[in-house]
């Protein structure tokens, strides 16, 4: 008899394992749950990285923390589920994870044949080289012969080889999955160049034992606009993790930071700001979201505005240095944008 | 315990013989086994299908025929990154095989030599390859890996300062070996042709001469005959067509040594490593299979008077064979199974090259089944070829 029990029991796993999920929606299931699943970079310093207590930080970090913010008013209720390049969209494809924020390149088949939807770009990047200084090399197109290491299955590898195609230039390819192995085998000589975007070129550059040894070479090659990738068939949480992002962006245009978010919005009189803070009367613009209306207070609340978050993680705040270049708010000659909140 | 059950009602009776009948019970379990099979098998390809359908994912394997797009470091076929996503995968399967193969060969080799060593009367010797075995068998294969790719990269010198062998233009550095290439000129397709009927007609002759020896007893020098052919032949074709071959001598470039051929650090350290992890556990297989011909054997081929070296070749190898060849077939199962550890050091064999594309094409599903497929295949050709082998050498009574 046993061995039918045990049949029996398989079975019922099975049955339990491979029935079709509840439709429950995206926030359901993260509300249900308590926490956001965020999947980002295994290490990527600026990033997502986790420091030696293994608290994650970095700019994709602090943009799970904001979308955490949004739902829970709670920074910390989020959990990470770090990635290779490789593994990152199986990881969201499968619902390991609810939202991918891994400085994940948006493209049109990633858009489409991957299934997933992209609509923000959180960071503007662009494939960039890092050579040893000793090599002398002062622009990529003197590269011809060289080894070059790059991580497998990005877009980067992709660019490469287009790029030294079109220049009619050779090159030996040294590729990885890992970017820790990338970063080692470059460190260790067997390839002349690194290439990467080149926010993670200033990243991984601070990383080596002798930073001042190596340049990043003035051409990007690329564009690489990197944001958040969500699954398709959910336009409630597209649009929340969506409006994150702008959320913050808006903020840094209005000038609201963490530090003086609770004075202005006990203070303000401006009807735009009273309804992106949530307390202009009988406003629906946070339930519509599918969320509180405090809740872009609550994201500002939890990690700052837009500004804030570079500055924090890469920019002149930090170790990385990055300047907003392509970043900058719109007014200011940058790219980032927000639609109007109302 | 009879009486009762006689003395039971007649339908309780038949229930009971039928629950109890143990070819009932065996039809039934087999059919319920097939039943719960055949369900898993469709809930788990209708689960894929819908979840698939549900993530708007493509899918089909029509993807294999577009541009790949990517490079790939080592390729034993010509190509490019306007190739298709197919080949690149079958570039990987290329690389799998080139391991698998010179893995096996070497793995055996050094399974041999230790094997024989550990039996060896020598102190010494025997307790060196006991250390090697030891040692080989308890590490990860992964970490034999890491620690050759390591060693190899730290040991060896930048381009700039390479190893050099003046006159013959070899090179080493931690990019690779690189080696002059060898360039056929037109008309060497004839050279492998010598070289191919000079194989066949040693087998003929080895024939002739063994059915010789049985009906007349005098011996053929056929080892000195077969390799003057095997040499000779080709050589002759090579002379006469007017030596068509030069070489594509490797010179240094501005960033790396171009031209020539190369062997990799990638592609060096996973031989090795696979080469001497196998090697150790083959080195214990053949141990046993020696050890497992009982000693009367030995004892009953000297007191025929038949020279030791003759005992060993004709009487315990032979019979060590058959315990020999079965674990033998798992090792070298293993061994190509372990060649996707390659991924780790970045050497572009099957699993990465179809770890790429599935990224770039976001068919999981597709590529994962490329991927057992392909393992599944490999391991069962070498199986069956295993299989053959032993039937071969299995031991004939008479």
């Amino acid at each position: 008899m046993k061995k039918t029990i045990l049949s029996a029991a398989i079975g019922a796993a099975a049955i339990a394992a491979t029935a079709p999920a509840a439709s429950a929606t995206t926030l359901e299931t993260v509300k249900a749950k308590g926490f956001l699943q965020c999947v980002v970079n295994s290490g990527l310093a600026g990033f997502a990285q986790p420091d030696a207590a293994g608290n994650w930080n970095g700019f994709d970090v602090d943009y799970c923390r904001a979308v955490a913010s949004a739902i829970f008013n709670d920074p910390t209720k989020v959990k990470f589920t770090p990635t290779t390049a490789q593994t990152r969209f199986p990881a969201l494809q499968s619902g390991e994870g609810d939202v991918l924020f891994r400085n994940t390149t948006w493209t049109i088949s990633r858009d489409t044949a991957l299934g997933f939807n992209f609509r923000t770009v959180n960071y503007y990047d662009g494939q960039g080289f890092m050579v040893p200084k000793k090599l002398e090399v002062k622009s990529a197109l003197e590269l011809s012969g060289a080894a070059v290491c790059v991580q497998s299955g990005t877009t980067t590898e992709l660019n490469l080889a287009d790029y030294f195609k079109a220049n009619n230039l050779q090159y030996n390819p040294v590729v990885f999955e890992k970017l820790e192995e990338v970063n080692a085998a470059y460190a260790a000589g067997r390839c002349d160049v690194y290439t990467t975007d080149q926010s993670g070129l200033y990243s991984i550059r601070l990383g080596l034992s002798n930073p001042d040894e190596h340049v990043i070479l003035p051409e990007i090659i690329s564009k690489e606009p990197l944001g958040p990738a969500v699954r398709q068939g959910d336009d409630q949480w597209f649009d929340i993790v969506s409006w994150t992002h702008y959320a913050l962006v808006q903020a840094e245009e209005f000038g609201i930071t963490k530090a003086n978010v609770d004075e202005i919005k006990a203070s303000t009189t401006n009807p735009d700001i009273k309804r992106f803070l949530g307390v202009e009367k009988d406003t629906k613009i946070g339930t519509d979201l599918g969320l509180t209306n405090d809740w872009a207070y609550n994201i500002i609340k939890g990690v700052g505005n837009y500004g804030e978050v570079f500055e924090r993680n890469i920019g002149e705040g930090s170790s990385l240095k990055i300047k907003r270049g392509l970043n900058a708010l719109w007014s200011k000659g940058g790219l980032q944008y927000a639609p109007p909140i109302r | 315990m009879k009486k009762r059950a006689t003395g039971a009602p007649a339908s309780d009776f038949s229930l009971r013989a039928m629950v109890y009948d143990p070819k009932i019970r065996s039809i039934f379990f087999q059919v319920s086994t097939a039943i719960i099979f055949v369900i898993l098998v469709w809930m788990i390809s209708h689960n894929v299908a819908e979840n698939l359908a549900r993530s708007n994912t493509a899918s089909g394997f029509d993807f294999l025929k577009r541009r790949a797009g990517f490079d790939i470091g080592d390729s034993l076929i010509p190509y490019t990154a306007d190739s298709s996503y197919g080949r690149a995968i079958f570039v990987g399967f290329l690389n799998t095989l080139l391991i698998a193969a010179i893995g096996i060969v070497t793995a055996t080799i050094i399974g041999f030599l230790i094997g024989l060593g550990r039996l060896s009367h020598n102190w010494l010797i025997s307790r060196l390859c006991t250390v090697y075995v030891e040692i080989f068998r308890n590490i990860p294969p992964l970490l034999v890996i890491f620690f050759l790719y390591k060693g190899v990269l730290g040991v060896l010198p930048n381009v700039k300062d390479s190893l050099e062998i003046p006159g013959v233009h070899i090179f080493l550095n931690n990019r690779g070996l690189v080696f002059p290439k060898a360039v056929w000129g037109e008309g060497s397709v004839w050279i492998a042709i010598a070289f191919a009927i000079a194989v066949v007609a040693s087998l003929l002759i080895r024939r002739w001469s063994y059915k010789r020896q049985m009906a007349t007893g005098q011996q053929f020098p056929i080892f000195k005959v077969a390799a003057g052919l095997i040499i000779g032949l080709p050589l002759l074709v090579f002379l006469v067509l007017g030596a068509p071959l030069s070489f594509d001598i490797p010179q240094g470039g501005r960033f790396n040594i171009s031209g020539g051929s190369s062997i990799l650090p990638e592609f060096f350290a996973l031989y090795i490593a696979l080469s001497l992890y196998t090697g150790s556990f083959i080195a214990e297989i053949i141990r046993a299979g020696i050890r497992g011909v009982p000693k009367g054997q030995t004892e009953a081929a000297t007191a025929l008077g038949i020279q030791p070296s003759t005992t060993t070749r004709l009487v315990v190898v032979p019979q060590a064979m058959r315990i020999i060849i079965p674990p033998l077939t798992s090792q070298y199962l293993n061994l190509t199974k372990n060649s996707s550890l390659g991924i780790a050091v970045g050497f572009p064999d099957l699993v990465a090259t179809g770890g790429t594309t599935l990224n770039q094409t976001g068919q999981a599903v597709e590529v994962v089944l490329i991927w057992m497929v392909v393992y599944l295949s490999l391991s069962i050709s070498s199986s069956l070829f295993m299989n053959w082998f032993n039937a071969k050498m299995a031991l004939v009574e008479r």
